[in-house]
């Protein structure tokens, strides 16, 4: 059985930097893979070639055994792949049930529908509301996005990151800004979502990484110094130095 | 936003109703100058709400919409001008080539954004006027004359002032129906949707490219038909109805009513057009008044007229 | 051949006053961002003020000089009063806004100079022809506009590209919140930079005035074709708005000189007389409507955005 997502020999610069250098690297199904790395490390670039924002200079990206190094955004959502924000993203004028149900839309097939009114439509808004319960917003629903807090915020990214009932979340800091109890209850979320989803988890908050990884990467300058077990990374001289080794000294 | 509509919604039909008993009140008071006026806001409502489903809705700011209501007219005029008088001519051609327009503008402007998506769609209805104005057949810059209305058959007579006047409010409440059901719709969610963050839409995979370009070509047949009902109220059409001007002042309508709201091109069309009446009434330099009002307008009451009887309802509600 | 000659330097003459117009334009749009519709109100201005000073004093100079310190003293209240509040706002709301004062101008004009329009009659001095070449006449009036704007675009390049508020001003185009942290102080350039603009507005129409037109609405023929000389050029790109406004002013003169005879060939004197000047108007539009869908960022981009 092969991997669910394999990258081979990606490569990406703009200008003189090399944002990803000859990365190669795969995640079996069912596996959370967490990629870590000091900033300016290439992660959000590599998350942006993953789902189809970013072309790669080189390289190739397959996805449940199909190439999809230059298949477009939306149509790589569509084959299971999604993808949450680091900045925030969301239709703020719309509600909160409205941003999940536009994101349950998008895999219902066309929207060129005239007629009947979406928001009354049982085949959106129940698979949103669910999304919503699982990521504990399901009280908040017909608020406006614009009346939520910057933590429910970044729940509210995953709930819609779920509505297209993916196979594969591509998650880009989903704990960026958030306070410790918001961190707790996101870190309980994505645990429950291990069990049905694979996952690759770009994240500065090494308890967040050490709590739900199967797997480390380590990413320095767009190349991949190190992979494996939680442990063996955290034993792992080359990466104390390059990384750990500075957020032990900033954490004690 | 279920509640909000109660009272811009009371407002609204309270128009509408109104709008349909003026004849009964012209009858009584002998106004004419009246229907006239009121025909005229009625077809430019109309305009307005077209403009509104891309630019209120959909967050398209066309500066060319004025275009079709030129198109429109055009058709008409030049069809009639040539002999073919029937409505159930004229009009389908007026619609399907508004349609056209409406698709090559779009597909060519879509592929812009911001700023250059205003000059280019103000461009292309600069051409559409110079295209016109430039064809010395049909009156060139002074325009062409419409001798006979269109015609359908008996008993709708369009040279019937009253007769016409129903049809247009009848037209008006279509076309807001039409819209309303169109902006609940997924394909309304979907252009909402493209309003607020069009690469967040991309992201979770809509293409939002055909979407808007569909949704545009609808505006500008709907305009188009208001360009048809245009010419035949004034009995003539001129390149002037396209200048780019005129464009904004549709704009100023969909502002002023309200972006984005069901009743905003109606309150805007009402207010913009009483205003200019009453004030040139007062002077005949009203425009020095509309200037500054529209600034303000824009820095102060974004939300337009609808906004403000939302803030209305809100106080009375907590207040 | 001779014609031709003289049909060119139409179009240069035409092109270079374009090229004043729309170089505050894109200044303003570069650097504030600032999408203004009034700018045409500018230029209207100048000229009404230049038939008004030039009758008062006699002098055909001196209402100029004049003329341009009242449309920059304009330029900059209207700055003060409205534009600072439209700053990073949307585009749509500077449209909105900016209408609104086109209108208000208007009715403002209508309103002291009545709707007639005026007249800037030619100083005699300035009322002759000077031999350029053997055998071509040219006006003398025309030349000395060629002349002026050659100045003004030199002094605009002097200016934006060796000095210091010139950098300030390149600076503030492709980053402005760069320029406010760096202790400048914006308020006072962007007013500056509105009055520059509005000050060339200003001269463009007193150029005009005596060749061409000093009428209400003036302002919003010409506007048009700025605006589609800075999208062509790129916005925020003084060299992209001259290049681009020789080529609209080349276009748009020997368009309408030579497609009246084109079209005769194949159709009536009256048709042709009335499509020629549509013809090479659309012309115009399709050419930027053919840079915006191939280089959306036009043909000289001030880099940055």
């Amino acid at each position: 059985m092969g991997d669910l997502l394999r990258v081979e020999s990606l490569a990406k610069r703009f200008g003189g930097i090399v944002a990803t250098d000859d990365l190669t690297f795969g995640i079996p199904e069912g596996e959370l893979l967490a990629v870590i790395g000091p900033n300016g490390a290439g992660k959000t670039t590599l998350i942006a070639q993953l789902s189809g924002q970013l072309v790669p200079d080189s390289g190739r990206i397959y996805f449940a055994g199909r190439e999809i190094t230059s298949v477009p955004m939306h149509a790589r959502s569509a084959l299971g792949l999604a993808r949450s924000f680091q900045i925030t993203s969301l239709f703020l004028d719309l509600s909160v049930l409205d941003n999940v149900a536009l994101a349950v839309q998008a895999h219902a097939g066309h929207s060129f529908h005239f007629w009947r009114n979406a928001r009354h439509e049982p085949e959106l808004r129940d698979p949103a509301r669910a999304a919503l319960t699982r990521v504990g917003l399901g009280a908040r629903a017909d608020w406006p996005a614009s009346a939520l807090s910057h933590g429910e915020h970044r729940q509210l990214e995953l709930a819609m990151a779920l509505a297209s009932g993916p196979r594969m979340l591509l998650l880009d800091e989903p704990m960026a800004g958030l306070g410790p109890e918001e961190s707790a209850r996101m870190v309980t979320t994505l645990r429950e979502l291990k069990k049905e989803l694979t996952i690759l988890l770009v994240e500065h908050d090494m308890e967040a990484v050490f709590a739900l990884a199967d797997r480390i990467a380590v990413l320095v300058y767009g190349r991949l110094i190190a992979s494996g077990k939680p442990e063996d990374i955290r034993s792992n001289p080359q990466v104390r130095d390059a990384y750990l080794g500075e957020q032990e000294a900033v954490h004690g | 936003m279920t509640a909000k509509f109660n009272l811009n919604t009371a407002v609204g039909v309270a128009i509408l109703i109104a709008l349909l008993l003026l004849p009964l009140y012209v009858e009584l008071t002998g106004s004419r100058f009246l229907l006239t006026l009121f025909t005229r806001i009625v077809i430019l409502s109309i305009a307005a709400v077209s403009l509104n489903l891309i630019l209120g809705y959909g967050g398209m700011m066309s500066f060319g919409h004025a275009a079709y209501l030129g198109i429109g007219g055009y058709a008409v005029g030049i069809l009639a001008f040539e002999g073919i008088t029937s409505g159930f001519v004229q009009w389908p051609i007026a619609l399907l080539v508004s349609a056209l327009f409406a698709l090559v503008i779009g597909a060519l402007s879509l592929r812009t954004r911001g700023v250059y998506f205003i000059m280019i769609t103000l461009a292309f209805a600069q051409m559409a006027y110079y295209i016109v104005a430039g064809l010395a057949r049909y009156g060139g810059d002074d325009g062409l004359t419409i001798e006979k209305r269109s015609q359908f058959f008996q008993p709708l007579n369009l040279s019937n002032k009253t007769q016409f006047y129903y049809l247009c409010v009848t037209l008006l409440v279509a076309s807001m129906y039409l819209v309303w059901r169109i902006v609940n719709s997924r394909f309304g969610m979907t252009i909402q949707g493209a309003r607020s963050n069009d690469t967040r839409m991309r992201a979770i995979g809509f293409p939002t490219y055909r979407y808007k370009l569909v949704c545009f070509v609808i505006a500008g047949t709907l305009c188009g038909l208001a360009g048809a009902l245009l010419a035949n109220h004034t009995d003539f059409v001129s390149p002037a109805m396209m200048y780019w001007t005129r464009s904004g002042d549709l704009i100023i309508m969909v502002v002023l009513g309200g972006m984005g709201s069901i009743f905003g091109p109606l309150f805007g069309a009402v207010a913009l057009l009483v205003l200019e009446e009453v004030l040139s009434g007062i002077t005949e330099y009203w425009q020095i008044i509309l200037g500054p009002l529209l600034l303000l307008v824009v820095l102060f009451a974004r939300g337009g007229i609808d906004g403000l009887l939302g803030k209305v309802r809100r106080k009375v509600q907590h207040g | 051949m001779t014609l031709f000659i003289e049909q060119c330097l139409n179009g240069l003459q035409f092109g270079l006053l374009l090229f004043m117009l729309a170089a505050g334009l894109t200044l303003v749009f570069g650097i504030m961002d600032l999408v203004n519709l009034a700018h045409g109100s500018l230029y209207m201005l100048g000229a009404y003020f230049a038939a008004t000073f030039a009758a008062w004093t006699g002098s055909f100079v001196l209402g100029a000089v004049m003329a341009l310190g009242a449309t920059l003293l304009v330029g900059m209240a209207v700055e003060v009063i409205a534009m600072r509040r439209l700053y990073g706002r949307d585009h749509l709301d500077h449209v909105l806004a900016t209408f609104g004062l086109i209108l208000f101008f208007d009715e403002l004009v209508r309103l002291i100079w009545g709707a007639g329009g005026m007249s800037l009659p030619l100083p005699s001095w300035l009322n002759t022809s000077i031999r350029i070449l053997p055998g071509v006449d040219y006006s003398a009036y025309k030349l000395s506009i060629i002349v002026v704007s050659l100045v003004v675009a030199a002094f605009l390049y002097w200016l934006v590209m060796r000095t210091r508020i010139g950098m300030l001003i390149r600076a503030g185009a492709s980053n402005r919140e760069m320029v406010g942290a760096l202790g400048v102080n914006i308020k006072l350039l962007f007013t500056l930079v509105f009055g520059l603009g509005a000050a060339l507005a200003g001269l463009a129409g007193l150029m005009q005035a005596p060749i061409l037109t000093v009428q209400i609405g003036m302002g919003e023929n010409i506007l048009i074709l700025a605006f589609v000389i800075t999208v062509i050029g790129g916005i925020g790109s003084i060299r992209g708005a001259f290049v681009a406004a020789i080529m609209v002013g080349l276009i748009d003169t020997l368009g309408r000189a030579y497609f009246t005879d084109l079209l005769r060939l194949a159709f009536s004197k009256e048709t042709a007389a009335t499509a020629a000047p549509a013809l090479s108007s659309m012309l115009i539009y399709l050419l930027m409507a053919i840079v915006l869908v191939m280089r959306p960022e036009g043909l000289f981009p001030a880099s940055g955005k």
